[in-house]
């Protein structure tokens, strides 16, 4: 380049530590132990997240969520949270409702997708409350993967230019080899990061199907893993397919077997996502004090998982939602 | 002439500028429908893809999210987010559509926010979630939308994704991927392209029942006019016929 380029740089703050080194001194001394892992959702959250930590949640919003460790968090009333806001949908308005969370990467927050916008996360945002840096979808996937490279940055093609860039933390760089400016993405290394999976062994060597979203790397970039499973299921099973291993047990501290566990969101090929109760969540937001009241009863008074999908409607709202996934439902 | 309504005439412009043998990442709602039209008239082999990770599905029913399960239904790939990025980024994705609060005359795009602070922002969106991405590294950026003075203003509160930035070269100055940019703006009155040089929104056919009047009156800023302006290509037959009973039945999208 024969001109010379003025480099620009993100004006928000930067949440997480992107330095690699002082990332490999965490995981130097993570445990590698091929133990078992099995405990409950409550043990998990009390031990593995601290307040003021910096959470990432798997899945996509309403698609393969870990629901059981977002009550528990609610539940622990875990405060200061930081929260990747990554195709974040049901997962962030649950922990926006419980009052969790102080700062936000923001590329999708508090909407549903099809469904509409959240009234209630909408005027927690809207509070001026808690601190945004703007992002974007591929750029959060890409400030994971540079975390699971052991990196402390990823250079990119998107964002430059836009408010999205400005009011972002990244930074502007020039390739070395060809002179082409690209932005400089810093790697998030996550606290802590829950998600939930078709099945997993005891020592959290675990299964996931259908679309994968930025699940394996962040897998890999989070310092604690708790890992949800619809089922567990033996390690011959793993031995039987390594090439299945989607996450392994090394990344993982904790593995819990909830069946269900993406409720009311979708699992993919188990079953459909709940679109009523969404559909009435959206709607109770939209009266604060009815809210409150719904939240409470749902998730805040609610001793455990299991007895929130009883209030539910239970298994045989369950087989609902498999005749859905299955396209089997009669009209 | 068939009778139809504006929603049902920009899935039908929208599919007819999708080739076959073209990629494209689509969201939930009208372009889905426009891809799945698209494949079931004129391009069979449309690969369409969705930013969770879903590849080529063969589509049961209209998805309620970019990565549920109808996303990847008898799918080529059931991938990752990465994986659908970086193809974007790799030059092989051809088209996306995004939608927005507003547009300006450059085609850049708010869905981030209203008012002039950030930190306390008087209405929020969602944010980017795949958009920025999806309109710096996709070829072709398509937007369906109504048309009014205050969604089509001089000055977007907050670009969000990009467009031609403010015009000329300063898109590729700025260091997005040379070529890529804005393509077809849709509304209910009109179809939009972008001038060659000065990138600014240019009306290039205009929609049965509407005049240049109607269109100026609602856009906030001075849209270019192409020399030779024709008129939009109704909405045929057997193009209504297969969006209501095949694409959606449940009028989810249509009905509007």
């Amino acid at each position: 380049m024969s001109k010379a380029v003025e480099l620009k740089q993100g004006q928000n703050q930067l949440f997480t530590d992107p330095d690699a080194d002082r990332a490999r001194e965490f995981f130097r001394h993570k445990s590698r132990a091929m133990a078992n892992k099995v405990t409950t959702a409550e043990e998990a959250v009390k031990t593995l997240i601290k307040d003021g930590d910096y959470i990432t949640i798997g899945g996509f919003g309403a698609n393969r969520i870990p629901t059981a460790i977002l009550h528990e968090i609610v539940r622990q009333k875990k405060k200061n949270l930081g929260f990747a806001g990554h195709t974040a949908t049901h997962d962030f308005q649950i922990l926006i409702a419980g009052e969790c969370i102080d700062r936000l990467d923001v590329a999708y927050i508090i909407g549903l997708e099809a469904r509409g916008l959240s009234p209630h996360a909408r005027r927690a945002v809207e509070s001026g409350n808690i601190k945004l840096t703007e992002w974007t979808n591929a750029t959060l996937s890409w400030r994971i993967k540079a975390a699971a490279m052991g990196l402390s940055f990823l250079p990119a093609r998107n964002i430059m230019g836009t408010d999205t860039f400005k009011y972002s933390a990244a930074k502007e760089i020039i390739c070395p080899f060809t002179g082409q400016k690209y932005v400089a993405h810093p790697a998030l290394y996550p606290d802590f990061a829950a998600i939930h999976v078709h099945e997993c062994d005891v020592y959290g060597n675990a299964h996931v199907y259908g679309a994968s979203v930025s699940d394996q790397d962040l897998a890999k970039a989070a310092k604690r893993v708790v890992i949800t499973t619809e089922r567990i299921i033996s390690n011959d099973k793993i031995r039987q397919h390594p090439e299945a291993t989607f996450i392994p047990f090394w990344c993982v501290d904790a593995v819990i077997e909830v069946p269900y566990g993406s409720y009311p969101g979708n699992m993919p090929y188990e079953y459909f996502s709940d679109e009523e109760y969404l559909k009435q969540w959206l709607n109770v937001e939209k009266d604060p004090a009815e809210f409150n009241k719904f939240f409470k009863k749902q998730i805040i008074d609610t001793k455990n998982f299991n007895e929130y999908l009883d209030m539910n409607g239970g298994i045989e709202q369950m087989i609902k939602l498999r005749a859905i996934e299955h396209l089997t439902e009669k009209k | 002439m068939a009778d139809y309504n504006p929603m049902e005439l920009m899935i039908c412009v929208a599919a007819r500028n999708l080739e076959d043998g073209a990629t494209v990442v689509v969201g939930t709602g009208a372009p889905c429908a426009a891809a799945m039209l698209a494949q079931k008239t004129h391009s069979p082999s449309l690969t369409v893809m969705f930013e969770a990770g879903g590849v080529a599905p063969i589509l049961p029913a209209m998805p309620i999210s970019v990565g549920d399960s109808r996303t990847f239904h008898r799918a080529i790939m059931a991938s990752s987010m990465p994986e659908i990025m970086e193809t974007c980024q790799r030059g092989m994705v051809d088209y996306t559509f995004l939608g927005g609060a507003q547009i300006d005359m450059y085609g850049n795009i708010n869905s981030t926010m209203i008012g002039d602070n950030h930190a306390k922002p008087k209405v929020r969106f969602p944010g980017s979630g795949g958009a920025n991405d999806l309109a710096s590294l996709c070829w072709r950026m398509m937007m369906m939308t109504p048309q009014d003075a205050k969604r089509f203003t001089e000055k977007i509160n907050f670009i969000t994704s990009p467009g031609y930035l403010t015009g000329g070269n300063s898109r590729y100055d700025a260091g997005l991927p040379k070529g890529t940019g804005p393509y077809r703006i849709i509304t209910n009155m009109a179809i939009m392209g972008f001038e060659e040089e000065s990138k600014r929104m240019k009306v290039i056919n205009i929609n049965p029942g509407y005049n240049r009047k109607d269109i100026q009156d609602n856009c906030g800023f001075e849209l270019l006019w192409a020399d030779k302006i024709t008129d939009t290509d109704p909405p045929h037959e057997n193009e209504l016929r297969i969006l209501r009973e095949e694409v959606d039945p449940q009028r989810y999208i249509i009905g509007r």
